[in-house]
């Protein structure tokens, strides 16, 4: 095919052929950071948890009667949610993770607590609190009956042993064995690791130290009381109303707030992530088809302005598929202009898009990968118009129009 | 002249109405996806007390970690310690102030069809009320006695006084908190800024509170913050009271100050303040304290987030292809009429007439893609709204000066698509297009 005539032909006619080219360096731009925001939330969401988020729900009980005895009370519910056919176990525990909420502290290397800490989110849970979230340590021991304190949260203070997440220890501990170190809150009391879970995340998903926790053996004693239980399998909403039932029937002083699964405080938390990706695969389905559309309508205009040139080169003995590679050929050229201004355009608003969420900047391959499908598009797009082009009859050049 | 122009707009439009259907389902996508961004950033970034913008100022000081800063606008903690709370109220160096915390509290109502439940109190001093402009349906804020002598006294809102007493006047009425009895002195009408300017640690979008009681009684009953606690520096002694005495920053103070004037008295009390503690051993970090009014507080704690100015920007380039999209098609339809214009031209229409008339007929197509995209923006934002909690929905809504924006702005886009190609179309010699005929 030859391109020189294609080219002086599309200089004489520039303005549609601007307008697509602009269109489709927009697209571009558009498509490749969506799929990158859209790839880093999903990859995001997608981390494993540690834990079987899915059979976990949250009892929230609050307390109403002066004479109300917190530690009777959590032992009283323990026995009671242990009870219920379809329980695996249960166990207290301060927040909820995976909610974006929850505690976190600094933690230090040094007694005197000297220069940058670490932030870690810190669960408080008793000995069954790692296989209440499906968790296992990988490495030194879980804690025991005995290692568990109950407190009042105001004169709380930390335990001296905790199990932590392999990020936490690798964090600290460069390159060493968390096992048996020791850290530092914020006083002079020592904390040692006695375990180490691989992976548990934590409350924020957004923050960096995500993947960093402590498990300390405590359960707080506080009006507010909070319990984590995991069912069997499939039993998970079935086991919540009894446990709501049972739980609301007890008499101890406290009623039952609200009894939610794990994955309600996980998809509420991220909802607007949720939301933004939903926009971002809406808006980008229809800037394609929009972009389809137009160099649709404006090759259909241009096949029905050169009704007559086609027909005489028809008559002069072009092929019909002289004809179709013609329009693919032109079509192609235009694409080729747009989607070179577009990567442009693409790496200028990823540019901004990283400085502003803090993220790796965009792998290479999404634009080699972005322009073929805008190449592909354009050609499917000029396909029929180019076929309608083909039809006309060489006879047509002897009539006038 | 413009009713024939109009006439002769919808006669072409009528003509061709596959290519009138595409055009004006472009602009409404475009206008819709703009406008469901636009209406998000809208309700995210205003400042429902603007008119006292410049008197209300959120106070910062900086209490923390010598080792590293906090990480919040100006580098400083965005609450204050209890301990710099009290001496700031003490001191009362601006003509009203306040300092207020969420906390959680057990109701019991003398109603025994109510069952007890846990409300979120916010815990200040009267001087909450007037400052935020609080309107009251009934009664109005406790006396300076209650705020000084922990009585037992409170504010409902107008959804807690509903349910409790099904919004007939409860002033003098009596209600169980954490076991204490409470007078109600007043009552609010509904009141829920968006975004909730005074509190933006616990979700600038989050509901407001059930109710609120005197910030004298968090002693008394050992009231804890539901919000957002941070601490860097161990309590001395594991109490309620040590917590008080601590480093630990959990409360939110607010200063009105009416003039410049008072706002850099101000200013100069809090450095005097800050440098009176820094010789009692406290404030280890570089003395600092900020004063920001309710836009600059709004803005400095990203109260919009990131992901929306993205959007915004993705849909108004989204909105840029479908205004190429229409410019390339109106093109193509007034260039097939060529012959038309050539005969109009050499009949003696004026260059200015036809370009009105083109222009009439890109302004009815943008009002017309305006009308369908305030539509499509409707169904975006409620699908948002569907995806989202009611807290967080709450941004996804369309009120009448979006619906005005969104029109505008098509019509606006249309006709600057227009000018282009009935420009080009008008400067046609008729000459030409008359011979082809």
């Amino acid at each position: 095919m030859e391109i020189r005539p294609i080219l002086s032909a599309l200089l004489r006619n520039k303005t549609g052929a601007i307008l697509i080219a602009l269109q489709i360096a927009l697209t571009l731009a558009i498509i490749c950071n969506s799929v990158f925001i859209i790839h880093d939330r999903m990859v995001k969401m997608a981390r494993p948890t540690g834990m079987d988020a899915d059979n976990l729900f949250v009892v929230d009980m609050t307390a109403y009667s002066p004479t109300f005895n917190a530690e009777s009370a959590i032992h009283d519910h323990l026995d009671l949610l242990r009870g219920i056919p379809g329980v695996v176990d249960v166990s207290p525990s301060q927040a909820i993770p995976l909610s974006g909420g929850g505690w976190s502290d600094g933690l230090y290397n040094n007694p005197e607590q000297k220069g940058a800490n670490t932030g870690a989110g810190v669960f408080h849970m008793d000995e069954h609190g790692l296989n209440t979230l499906g968790a296992k340590v990988s490495e030194g021991r879980n804690f025991t009956h005995d290692d568990v304190q109950y407190q009042n949260q105001d004169t709380y203070i930390h335990p001296s042993i905790a199990i932590v997440t392999r990020a936490l220890g690798e964090k600290m501990f460069p390159g060493q064995d968390p096992m048996g170190k020791v850290f530092y809150e914020n006083d002079p009391k020592p904390v040692t690791i006695i375990g180490v879970v691989d992976t548990l995340e934590g409350y924020w998903p957004s923050w960096e130290g995500f993947e960093r926790q402590i498990i300390f053996p405590t359960v707080f004693t506080r009006p507010n009381n909070r319990y984590m239980v995991r069912t069997l399998p499939g039993q998970r909403d079935a086991v919540m109303k009894v446990a709501e039932q049972k739980l609301g029937d007890s008499h101890d002083g406290d009623f039952v707030r609200h009894v939610r699964a794990l994955t309600w405080y996980r998809d509420r938390n991220n909802e607007s992530d949720h939301a933004l990706l939903v926009m971002l695969t809406v808006m980008s389905g229809l800037i394609l088809a929009i972009t389809a559309l137009g160099i649709v309508g404006l090759a259909s205009f241009s096949v029905s302005q050169r009704t007559k040139q086609i027909g005489t080169r028809r008559a002069l003995g072009a092929r019909r598929r002289d004809i179709v590679n013609y329009f693919m050929t032109e079509n192609w050229l235009i694409t080729s202009i747009g989607v070179t201004l577009g990567s442009i355009f693409a790496v200028a608003l990823n540019y901004w898009l990283v400085s502003l969420f803090k993220v790796p900047p965009i792998s290479w391959y999404y634009i080699p990968v972005g322009v073929l499908c805008l190449w592909a598009l354009g050609l499917l797009a000029v396909l029929g118009p180019a076929l309608k082009a083909a039809a006309i009859p060489p006879a047509i050049a002897t009539r006038s129009v | 002249m413009f009713v024939y122009n109009l006439r002769l707009a919808l006669l072409s439009m009528r003509r061709n109405p596959v290519l009138t259907l595409l055009m004006v389902s472009a602009i409404a996508i475009g206008i819709g996806m703009s406008t469901t961004c636009l209406a998000i950033f809208h309700v995210m970034s205003g400042n429902p007390i603007a008119y006292k913008n410049d008197q209300l100022y959120a106070v910062q000081l900086d209490n923390w970690d010598p080792a590293e800063a906090y990480t919040g606008p100006h580098d400083m903690p965005t609450q204050v310690t209890y301990l710099d709370a009290t001496a700031l109220m003490k001191a009362a160096k601006a003509p009203h102030q306040n300092v207020a915390f969420v906390s959680g509290l057990t109701l019991q109502s003398d109603n025994p069809a109510i069952k007890p439940y846990l409300i979120v109190a916010r815990v200040t001093y009267n001087d909450f009320f007037p400052m935020f402009d609080t309107p009251f349906e009934y009664g109005g804020p406790w006396g300076n006695d209650a705020d000084q002598g922990a009585q037992q006294v409170t504010v409902l809102s107008e959804e807690t006084n509903e349910k409790l007493f099904g919004g007939a006047n409860s002033v003098g009425k009596e209600v169980t908190l954490d076991n204490r009895r409470f007078r109600v002195v007043g009552v609010l009408k509904k009141w829920n800024p968006t975004p909730k300017f005074y509190d933006l640690e616990n979700g600038a979008l989050d509901d407001g509170e059930d109710l609120y009681i005197p910030f004298s009684l968090t002693q008394p009953m050992e009231l804890h913050s539901f919000g957002n606690n941070s601490c860097w520096k161990d309590t001395s002694d594991h109490t309620f009271q040590g917590y008080l005495n601590s480093e630990c920053v959990w409360l939110q103070f607010w200063a009105e100050l009416p003039t410049a004037a008072a706002r850099d008295d101000y200013q100069q009390f809090l450095n005097d303040y800050v440098k009176e503690q820094k010789k009692a051993g406290r404030f280890p970090r570089p003395a600092k304290t900020y004063l920001s009014n309710v836009d600059e507080w709004l803005k400095t704690n990203k109260v919009v987030p990131d992901e929306v100015r993205v959007l915004v920007a993705l849909s108004f380039m989204f909105l840029a292809v479908c205004m190429l999209n229409t410019i390339g098609l109106i093109l193509a339809k007034f260039l097939r009429r060529s012959g038309e214009i050539g005969l109009r031209r050499a009949l003696g229409a004026s260059r200015m007439a036809l370009f009105r008339q083109y222009l009439v007929e890109t302004g009815v197509i943008g009002l017309g893609g305006g009308l369908l995209g305030i539509g499509v923006g409707w169904i975006g934002l409620f699908g948002l709204r569907h995806m989202l909690s009611s807290d967080a929905g709450r941004a996804a809504h369309l009120d009448w000066t979006m619906v005005g924006v969104g029109l505008l702005l098509a019509v606006v886009a249309s006709m600057l698509a227009g000018i282009y190609p009935a420009w080009r179309v008008v400067r046609i010699p008729p000459a030409l297009y008359l011979k082809i005929q």
